[in-house]
């Protein structure tokens, strides 16, 4: 057997080393690690995968091991990717998350990793859907992202977790609508945690205002993003005027909407409070996380919300591996030449463009053969 | 690209402050190396097996409490149990000079005592990595 599908073997077998290895082999990138996810992508796609997130402070490190251990009540195998970020002038960082995690450290049914951001944005770090993958197919059954402390768009997660966890605290004042436009809108399970502190109500009722106005004005919250989706899968019949279509779909979605949420079957996100220090309310917020799994399993949402995110993510890596090819000193000079031409005015930008797109994909047919 | 540096902070033993531990973690944060930082009243089990989720090249432990001659050892110990041997291993905190051969006897790879300029610590971790890829 060669190295690579020795690995697999040792991460299939629950080898918490193999496992280990191989992610920090995703972590810098080694490409002899792809052999080995090729392998182990036969036994991925099992695992419900949740991500925690909100700003910075909020409690997601201490909510996070509440949860672990009220999963381990229930049996599951845990793992959990905790990021934080890294330093962008040393590249250095301090990952401090597991402090609160670390009395799971002797349990072998939980895997903790910490991943440093290394310059990666969005809240997560390049190497966590591939982490989160070599999880899966290492048996855990629930995979835990913990973001980095979010501020406004660092929503990659939502490319990420099946289930969000959007985590709020009171007293943050007017930091809580700053953040409406942005973070608020991905979670699938909101949780004002510290509800012991002055103003948790307040924050309960905003969320909660903020959820029902963003569906009453049919806005595109994740939530409704997925409707849409699920009705663009029903078949539009052909009395339909083509011009009228995405109108039909809208009306499918929110026909949809209703229905399930008539059945009872996808409500609204909830919104609950805890108390994550003393553990309060972290087994209603379980029971929510997993209703939530229930309800994407029963409406046919998870198979959509799963595809969605893995043709976003086939996209990046493919833009990625074109960023590439433009880093190459050859397009670098190319690219100190136009830019030569258009100040002097030889040519103009959007010219120079277009040639440049013409070199990189000669360039990138040229490296793929 | 150069590799990164990952090393696990632990205070292992009943001490009640981290301060000393919190001033190498930062060090080694600003020499560019990513630090797990986990913490009061870890036992030696929980560093272990720590190290070994977050493969961490390095484990650097603090002990203040003068446990050191037991809970530095354990870890050595429970390291080898498990068949890793590819991880340095270093203390640092309030030890006696006469403790230390029997600490490097066992396996700890040096020992840093209250005074040492954090680069001596930074240096020694560079040039004694067990693992190189």
């Amino acid at each position: 057997m060669d190295a690579a599908a020795l690995l697999a073997q040792r991460v299939r077998a629950g080898d918490v080393r193999a496992t280990a290895r191989l992610i920090s082999m995703i972590e810098r990138d080694d490409p002899s690690r792809l052999e080995t996810l090729k392998t182990l992508h036969a036994w991925t796609g099992r695992a419900h995968i949740i991500g925690i997130t909100g700003p910075p402070g909020s409690g997601k490190s201490t909510l996070t091991d509440k949860i672990v251990s009220e999963l381990r009540n229930r049996k599951r195998r845990v793992a959990v990717v905790a990021i934080d970020p890294s330093s962008p002038f040393t590249g250095g960082a301090i990952l401090g998350d597991r402090i609160r995690m670390n009395r799971h450290s002797t349990d072998e049914s939980v895997f903790i990793r910490s991943l440093a951001t290394r310059g990666h944005l969005g809240g997560l770090s390049r190497a966590t859907s591939e982490a989160v993958r070599v999880l899966d197919a290492a048996g855990y059954d629930d995979i835990i992202i913990e973001t980095v402390g979010v501020g406004q768009s660092e929503v990659d997660v939502v490319r990420l977790a099946d289930t969000i966890v959007l985590v709020s605290v009171p007293g943050m004042g007017d930091d809580i609508q700053a953040i409406k436009a942005g973070v608020m809108e991905i979670g699938d399970v909101f949780c004002v945690n510290k509800a012991d502190r002055d103003g948790a109500e307040r924050v309960v009722r905003e969320i909660r205002a903020m959820l029902e106005t963003a569906v009453l004005n049919g806005a595109s919250t994740r939530f409704s993003v997925l409707y849409a989706s699920l009705a663009a899968e029903s078949a539009i019949p052909d009395s339909v005027a083509p011009e009228t279509h995405d109108y039909f779909q809208q009306g499918a979605a929110h026909h949809i909407a209703k229905q399930h949420h008539d059945h009872g079957e996808l409500d609204l996100p909830p919104v609950l409070t805890t108390i994550a220090e003393s553990g309060e309310g972290v087994r209603d917020l379980v029971d929510a996380i997993k209703a939530h799994e229930t309800g994407l399993v029963s409406t046919g949402l998870l198979a959509i919300r799963r595809r969605e995110n893995l043709a976003w993510e086939l996209g990046k890596a493919a833009a990625d591996r074109i960023q590439s090819v433009l880093e190459h000193e050859e397009r670098k000079s190319a690219m100190a030449e136009l830019a030569s031409a258009v100040l002097e005015k030889r040519t103009d930008f959007y010219e120079a463009l277009d040639k440049l797109e013409r070199s990189l994909a000669a360039a990138y047919v040229a490296q793929e053969s | 690209m150069e590799r990164t540096i990952r090393v696990l902070v632990a205070k292992p033993g009943l001490d009640g402050h981290d301060r000393g531990a919190k001033v190498i973690a930062r060090a080694l944060r600003d020499a560019g190396m990513e630090v797990i930082y986990t913490g009061l009243r870890q036992t030696p089990e929980q560093i272990v097996n720590a190290a070994i989720q977050e493969d961490a090249d390095v484990i650097a432990m603090s002990i203040l409490s003068g446990a050191h001659n037991h809970l530095f050892p354990r870890v050595l110990e429970l390291l080898k149990d498990k068949g890793v041997d590819d991880v340095l291993v270093i203390g640092g905190g309030v030890i006696p000079d006469d403790d230390i051969p029997g600490l490097k006897a066992a396996g700890i790879a040096e020992v840093f005592t209250p005074g040492t300029p954090t680069s001596a610590t930074i240096d020694f971790i560079r040039n004694n990595l067990k693992r190189k890829a």
